[in-house]
């Protein structure tokens, strides 16, 4: 278990450079074997090729925020701290995924569209979307009130409602946008999809190793919290802190 | 060969917005880890 971690994070990286590999080259050798990367599209050329970071780094948001809106639903019926944990944790890893949708987009958008953005109804969702998610992060942040994460999931709630809005909204409105490559009558190259979904498992094993880092930082940091709030209580003169000392003990142990 | 610096700029944002978040992640661990020390002493 203790070597789980960093076998796991090699694995990952080591994905992360064959999924970079294919989605940069249509051909790579490797150790005399030739193995097929995304073929270059015709009309955009190479910068199509951002496509192989932008739709996984969607769907990985998506998927996030799908795991915080379960999360939150479990922690406003049984009120479990993990799950909590959970629900914040997944909607900062997807605010960092959604925030990479965003800033590759608008790269990929000037050569291809001849401008950076457009309010249109997909670029607009993604973008309420995000702000959705981030004023999450704010209320989690700046708030003390013990009612917090009762709010936060209930915010998140209202914030999952928007992922299927934004992921059809191809579907229901005009956009500039392209169709979606899933469940949306787009079609794909199926060299392009396998460089895609290869792309997509390496940004998913990334995003569950930084979500698994995470979690277990603040549940050390809930620990510590903890700890202060019972020193602060039993810190009279002459008088230790068992109680705190005992959780810091815990904590050590779960690193 | 088109758009390659708009593809090296997306590729490397991203890769930048990622260290961003794990280097906030390593500075939050090592401030945990002194308010241990701290509360162990």
């Amino acid at each position: 278990m203790k070597y789980l971690f960093p076998i796991l994070a090699i694995l990952t990286g080591i994905l992360l450079w064959y999924a970079l590999s294919i989605a940069l080259n249509p051909v790579i050798h490797v150790g005399g074997i030739t193995l097929q990367g995304a073929p270059t599209e015709q009309t955009m050329g190479n910068v199509q090729r951002i496509f192989y970071y932008h739709v996984p780094s969607a769907w990985t948001a998506f998927i996030l925020f799908f795991i915080n809106f379960g999360a939150s639903i479990y922690y406003l019926i049984k009120r479990c701290p993990t799950a909590d944990i959970v629900a914040l944790v997944c909607a900062e890893v997807g605010v960092v995924f959604c925030t990479v949708v965003l800033v590759t987009g608008p790269i990929w958008a000037r050569p291809v569209w001849g401008i950076w953005w457009t309010w249109d109804m997909r670029l607009t969702s993604t973008l309420v979307l995000w702000l959705i998610y981030v004023s999450y992060l704010f209320l989690r942040r700046f708030s003390s009130s013990g009612q917090t994460p009762v709010l936060a999931a209930a915010l998140a709630v209202l914030g999952a409602l928007c992922v299927p809005f934004v992921y059809f909204s191809i579907w229901f409105f005009r956009t500039q946008h392209p169709q979606p490559v899933m469940g949306g009558g787009g079609s794909i190259d199926p060299r392009m999809l396998h460089v895609l979904l290869i792309n997509w498992l390496a940004f998913s094993c990334f995003a569950f190793l930084v979500c698994w880092s995470r979690f277990r930082l603040e549940k050390l940091q809930r620990e510590v919290d903890e700890a202060h709030a019972m020193r602060s209580l039993m810190d009279e003169p002459g008088q230790s802190p068992p109680m705190a000392k005992a959780s810091i003990g815990k904590s050590g142990s779960a690193k | 060969m088109t758009g390659n610096p708009y593809l090296f700029a997306a590729y490397a944002a991203t890769w930048i917005i990622h260290i961003a978040y794990l280097s906030t992640i390593v500075s939050r661990y090592r401030r945990v880890k002194r308010e241990i020390e701290e509360l162990k002493k």
